[in-house]
């Protein structure tokens, strides 16, 4: 019985000082959004943060998909029970931006904290999509990415045709598809993030607006206008490739990634991104080209970025605020950028990581990895080019999705489908105009 | 001939009544309260400001087609969830009930599916049809049949319809089972004695005394289309394609959760409440009376 009580004062005692030792770092959370080979690599980070200090500690959780994060996030806001840090994809961003007063901007939090930060060291045509107008970086560009053509080399040289030939208008990758058809190749193509590909960044690159008022950057009251033409023009192109069998629909988010990874599609329109999953799982030859455009137009302008930043929650101590701050100093070092652009093909999102990138001779180790770049920072942005900042965006996404499941199985023609989606997304335009004046 | 008890004075039955009250209260009109308050503003999602608009949130969704579509969607999803699950649940009954050896484990094993979580048995079901590794979509397509719920509406509105019914046909089988079994057997006996084939016994004595059961699990199925079935919906097709599955309350959750428009969201459960109210009230003022206890 006395032992006993000796054992339980000693554990008391122990915990106790546990305790202490714990409460003494500062411990922040990050919500987030990633599994899989890049869920390894964020942790890896985080670890490395970790021990690379004894004063904080970062806690990291997934979420589930984007939206998923986006949505906990908002509604543990409403609760008060919300992380420090927040990642939000770059369809949430004007949303996040309309929220004053739920985020610390990052130039106000670096300086509240004392921290060296220098916005001018990302890459402009990353953090112009997080900085307002009058140039004030609001949060904290992590990982971008941008539309690539992916190439299963093996599936080509089966379709009879030469691995290497050009790819770069949607033309010779139509009479690729049906030579491919022809040998009885099932999937000669696929593509991932439907409007993020095949409309945002399709305008972008086309130079043709997807909104008025420059993408929504100079107003509320942006109206969609993506039932172009050229866009419409598109749209049908890609429902007769899946009506004829060429293009298979495998859902709205990267679900086809699956299929390129094993080896039954031929091309696919991917972000660059996908190259963590495909590095390790394909057991093919693959390649990466420029995405493809229409030769009618002049030569292609550039394509926009999609992916994430990291904001800063308000309502946190000043400590913890500082905690953050340093955490994201951190991410932004240059190695740290490097690795992470090298391990996952997402962008080098600063100058600096990109230069070393390049001097480390890993771009003519890696065919391929330095198209992203590239293609995003190819000629001066236009009003068309710079990026979108729609409100309610998430979920006109899901209504152009919706509307372009119409076209891929039959339903609908093209020009109906885009006319229904952008008169449906003006609705929510107006709505979100409505409650962020 | 009916028993009742007197109190005296009051607070003992108000002592007694005060528990449901309040959980009526915390769990039911609150919420509700709320949601008619909240039906009437537009918040923004981080609920940092928000406006007063009237009924401008119902206005809006009365105008939407995809929403007036959603409510045929639902009565196609509830009717086909509900007849399919009684229908089988009454058949494997009536096969069980007959049953000489081993009842016990087909009863047990027919009962199983039911234990299984609405996601987790939507999850399930997905892995089957799923378009990459799905086992049954692997042999619809060797036999020439393409399987892609992601694109075609009626396929994955079969999918969540099949995928709802299996948990619930245990659920019905159950108490179909109870109920045969509660069958005198001695007038079963009789009309087969007086040559009633069993066809003839099914459909004059069984069915007629099984109808206060049937009606109980009409009621209880249909509220569980209407409400419970979010998380198969949820995990097998999102209510797509192009909202062919988004049946009411997946709206609700759709509009308010996804898109964060919690104005609308609040408009949509309070039409929502309204409607499951008036279903309650016309079975049991209309569809009870054809009812023999």
């Amino acid at each position: 019985m006395k032992h006993l009580k000796a054992i339980i004062a000693s554990i008391a005692l122990f915990a106790m000082f546990a305790g202490t030792a714990v409460q003494a770092k500062v411990e922040i959370q990050w919500w987030h959004a990633f599994g899989g080979r890049l869920g390894e690599l964020l942790d890896e980070q985080v670890n490395k943060f970790n021990a690379s200090q004894n004063k904080y500690t970062v806690v990291h959780t997934r979420k589930g998909n984007y939206s998923e994060t986006l949505n906990a996030g908002i509604a543990a806001f409403r609760a008060g029970q919300h992380p420090n840090i927040l990642m939000v994809f770059e369809v949430g961003t004007a949303s996040l931006m309309a929220a004053k007063g739920a985020y610390v901007p990052m130039y106000q939090l670096m300086k509240d904290a004392g921290q060296k930060f220098n916005p001018n060291g990302f890459v402009s045509a990353v953090s112009g999509y997080y900085t307002t107008t009058d140039g004030k970086m609001l949060s904290m560009p992590y990982n971008s990415s941008t539309p690539v053509l992916w190439v299963n080399k093996d599936l080509m040289k089966k379709a009879g045709l030469d691995p290497e030939m050009d790819l770069s208008t949607w033309k010779r990758v139509g009479n690729a598809l049906d030579a491919a058809k022809a040998k009885g190749i099932d999937m000669p193509f696929c593509t991932c993030w439907h409007s993020w590909v095949h409309l945002e960044n399709f305008s972008a690159y086309h130079n043709i607006p997807f909104a008025t008022k420059a993408n929504g950057f100079a107003g509320l009251d942006t109206e969609l206008s993506f039932n172009s033409p050229v866009h419409i023009k598109h749209i049908q192109t890609l429902g007769k490739w899946a009506q004829e069998g060429k293009f298979k629909y495998m859902g709205r988010r990267n679900e086809a990634g699956k299929n390129f990874r094993a080896g039954e599609c031929m091309l696919m329109t991917e972000s660059s991104a996908g190259y963590a999953g495909i590095k390790k799982e394909a057991k093919f030859e693959f390649g990466i080209r420029h995405l493809p455009y229409y030769g009618a137009t002049e030569a292609p302008q550039n394509t926009i970025i999609g992916g994430s930043s990291l904001w800063a929650l308000s309502g946190k101590s000043k400590e913890e605020n500082k905690a953050t701050a340093a955490f994201l100093a951190f991410l932004s070092k240059t190695d740290i950028q490097a690795k992470w652009h090298q391990d996952t093909g997402y962008l080098g999102v600063t100058t600096a990581a990109a230069k070393k990138t390049k001097s480390s001779g890993f771009y003519k180790a890696n065919p391929g990895t330095d198209l992203a770049g590239i293609q995003m920072m190819r000629n001066k942005v236009t009003q068309n080019s710079k990026g979108l900042r729609l409100g309610s965006f998430d979920q006109i996404r899901g209504i152009i999705d919706e509307e372009m499941e119409g076209v891929y199985n039959g339903t609908k023609t093209a020009q109906v489908a885009l006319d229904s989606a952008v008169k449906r997304g003006n609705v929510l335009l107006r709505r979100f105009e409505r409650a962020n004046k | 001939m009916e028993k009742r008890v007197f109190f005296k004075g009051w607070w003992l039955p108000a002592l007694l009544v005060a528990p449901q009250l309040l959980i009526s209260f915390v769990f039911f009109f609150y919420p509700s309260g709320q949601a008619i308050w909240n039906s009437l503003f537009l918040p923004d999602p981080f609920g940092l400001k928000t406006e007063f608009v009237g009924l401008d949130n119902f206005r809006f969704l009365l105008s939407d087609p995809y929403y007036l579509a959603s409510f045929k969607t639902t009565v196609i999803f509830s009717t086909a969830v509900s007849v399919s699950s009684m229908a089988l649940g009454l058949y494997l009954a009536a096969l069980a009930d007959r049953l000489i050896k081993g009842a016990g484990v087909y009863q047990t094993l027919l009962i199983w599916p039911y234990a299984i979580a609405p996601a987790i048995a939507g999850v399930l079901w997905l892995f089957m049809f799923n378009g990459n590794i799905g086992l049954a979509s692997y042999y619809l397509k060797a036999l020439g049949y393409e399987w892609n719920h992601t694109l075609k509406g009626d396929q994955a509105m079969f999918l969540v319809i099949l995928a709802s019914s299996w948990g619930r046909i245990s659920y019905n089988f159950l108490f179909f089972l109870a109920g045969l079994q509660a069958i005198p057997k001695s007038i079963i006996e009789a009309a087969a004695i007086d040559g009633a084939s069993f066809w003839k016994r099914f459909g004059t004595i069984v069915i007629p005394l099984l109808s206060p059961i049937t009606f109980f699990l009409l009621v209880v199925n249909v509220v569980y289309a209407f409400f419970d079935t979010f998380g198969v919906i949820h995990t097998i097709t999102s209510g797509g394609p192009e909202q062919s599955t988004t049946i009411l309350v997946y709206k609700v959750f759709s509009d308010g959760f996804v898109s964060q428009d919690l104005g609308s969201s609040a408009a949509q459960s309070v039409i929502l409440l309204v409607l499951v109210g008036i279903l309650t009230v016309i079975q049991f003022k209309y569809i009870e009376r054809k009812v023999h206890y």
